[in-house]
């Protein structure tokens, strides 16, 4: 082996070491310039009516963002009711019935790359499926793709969640005598309680602030969603879009401000939710 | 399992009939319905490609392979090509990657091995949160604080304060808007997914290795790049494979900052587009052969993220047999 001074190597790893507290520091200043950013402008347009008020046609500066707002509820919640259910029995079949089988494996294998799949190709594939054959873009297929995105994330933790739950409980339930799905539904469920929620908010955090796919499904209106089904749907984040590139109006980048300051509030309150539930189960476990 | 002693059980066929007996119906239905949605991952996967290729077949039949490498993009005459789309996310990755795997690197290293516990895991937290922040905020803050940013201190930096303006990479005026600037912010777009995966392969490495080598003399740089990094080297390549497939998909962010004009320009101060910002900009108003071109664009972005998706989860996957873990 090459003999290198010690002065050089004690040099090179203080070097070393100063870049990487320097690379860290870095990382959470980019964090707080954003935060800070979004916290300043944000603020500014807050208030209860900005809240209530449905948002203005275009060009007139005061209004709300109550109709968006709504709009982006009803779609997430209609993109849980798809994307949980279908991703928790997908999740029970991994873990319960392909533990260890090439057919389990292909399919977590699949569920992976999935969740890597830019979410604009998703906003794409509901275009193709939904928008281009019914003529029109609906909330309904903004739902849909943002189910398609949750829907591998809560494959994966509710595989992995379930994974966690001990034999012994499996088996001190089917030797009762439950069946199956009983012992599934109402033993293994309960005992992995707190990761399936945090499974769930994840995906739900993952998907409130998505833009993409929404641009190709519900695209954007300034009205009430009223018609969920078969009309463009109003929508926090396709409104920041809309107010901030396509417009000259200052009134309208506050705005656009205000609902970024709501949509990242909301988002890191799941992450930050999730995260605590997991860390006291895991306490609770031990 | 081998060595291990297993009573062997043969059964026979009447006992394997009374198997599935026992079964009773709900639970079959109930075997039959999870089976269904865990096979509904490979359908929707397969549904991507075949949507996208059946609508994409109008501009694949109308410009065949020309159109992943001409550049030539004219709605007036209805010719398009991929290559400036191809170009702009090329260059924008590179850029992401180039901070962002080395950035990524270090912050895992201070993580791991320097840190005090308690120090580690809030600064650890707080680059995850990165990760959680929507990309359309990263599009805002973009457009309006760091594009001004650019402009005014990165860009006159590096052209007269470091003289580099006889390059062709930073020839011109420095706008703001660009591939550089996209580069950027793409960087810390992706580099909690990175460094969050490195981190939990410095931490997968046996002490026992790292202790042996700090038991020879070797300072801790030394010991994470002889033996952490060769110890982990595919672990290391699945994530930086995860970020490649962020920087190369992402569409708000970009779209905000690039500047969304279809060229191919050696400057990196120069606006250009990237596939998924080209999908997201001009697809409210497309029509016929224009949606056509626009899908296949998008059947191109999706053939890329795919193949970089499966050699990400290839690598994480012999990571996850070598040390048992889940990452």
């Amino acid at each position: 082996m090459k003999s290198r001074s010690l002065i050089l190597r004690k040099t090179s790893d203080k070097v070393v070491k100063a870049v990487s507290i320097l690379a860290a520091f870095f990382g959470v200043f980019f964090l707080a310039w954003i935060m800070f950013t979004v916290l300043k402008f944000g603020f500014k347009s807050f208030s209860l009516s900005f809240l209530i008020e449905p948002t203005k046609p275009y060009g007139v500066a005061d209004g709300g963002i109550a109709n968006a707002l709504l709009g982006t509820l009803l779609i997430t919640f209609g993109a849980s009711a798809l994307g949980v259910p279908l991703g928790l029995l997908g999740g029970v079949y991994l873990s319960e019935f392909a533990k260890n089988s090439k057919k389990g494996n292909i399919i977590r294998f699949s569920a992976n790359v999935m969740m890597g799949i830019p979410s604009i190709i998703v906003g794409l594939f509901v275009y193709t499926l939904l928008v281009y054959t019914t003529k029109s873009f609906s909330g309904f297929a903004g739902s849909v793709a943002l189910a398609i995105i949750m829907f591998p994330i809560v494959v994966r933790t509710t595989d992995d969640m379930l994974s966690m739950v001990p034999n012994s409980l499996r088996e001190s339930a089917l030797a009762l005598g439950s069946s199956r799905w009983r012992t599934t539904l109402s033993i293994v469920f309960r005992a992995a309680k707190s990761g399936l929620i945090t499974g769930v908010l994840l995906s739900v955090a993952r998907v409130s602030g998505e833009t993409a796919p929404l641009l190709f499904t519900a695209l954007w209106s300034d009205s009430w969603p009223t018609s969920y089904f078969t009309q463009p749907t109003a929508n926090l984040t396709v409104t920041i879009t809309e107010y901030a590139t396509n417009s000259p109006f200052e009134q309208m980048h506050i705005k656009a401000w205000g609902a970024a300051l709501l949509v990242t509030l909301v988002v890191l309150m799941l992450n930050i939710a999730c995260r605590i539930i997991f860390m006291e189960a895991k306490h609770a476990r031990k | 399992m081998r060595g291990v002693y297993r009573p062997v059980f043969y059964e026979n066929k009447k006992m394997k009939q009374k198997k599935k007996q026992d079964k009773s119906a709900a639970d079959r239905i109930f075997y039959i319905t999870t089976m269904f949605c865990a096979f509904l991952v490979l359908v929707i996967m397969c549904g991507f490609f075949v949507q996208l290729f059946i609508h994409s077949f109008p501009a694949i039949k109308k410009f065949g392979f020309t159109f992943l490498v001409s550049g030539e993009w004219d709605p007036v005459r209805n010719i398009y090509g991929a290559a400036s789309a191809i170009y702009g996310t090329a260059i924008t990755t590179i850029i992401a990657m180039a901070i962002a795997v080395p950035l990524s690197f270090l912050i895992a290293l201070f993580l791991v091995e320097m840190a005090h516990p308690v120090l580690s895991r809030i600064i650890g937290q707080a680059i995850e949160l990165l990760a959680a922040i929507p990309s359309i905020i990263y599009g805002m803050w973009g457009l309006f604080v760091f594009v001004p940013f650019m402009q005014n201190y990165v860009g006159p930096f590096l052209a007269d304060t470091l003289k580099l303006k006889w390059l062709p990479l930073f020839q011109g005026p420095c706008t703001g808007f660009g591939l550089l600037t996209a580069g950027i912010v793409l960087a810390f777009m992706v580099l909690p997914f990175i460094s969050a995966v490195m981190r939990d392969v410095f931490k997968m490495v046996p002490p026992v290795l790292k202790e042996s080598a700090y038991g020879c003399g070797a300072t801790t740089w030394e010991v994470t790049f002889d033996v952490t990094m060769k110890y982990g080297m595919q672990g290391l390549l699945g994530a930086v494979f995860l970020g490649l497939g962020r920087a190369v998909g992402e569409t708000m962010a970009v779209l905000f900052i690039i500047g969304n004009t279809p060229r191919i320009s050696a400057s990196l101060f120069e606006s250009g587009t990237t596939i998924s910002a080209t999908l997201a900009n001009n697809f409210a108003e497309s029509s016929g052969v224009f949606q056509s071109v626009l899908l296949e664009l998008g059947l191109v972005l999706l053939a890329i993220t795919f193949l970089i998706q499966i050699a990400a989860q290839f690598w994480l996957n012999m990571v996850r047999r070598k040390f048992g873990g889940n990452i």
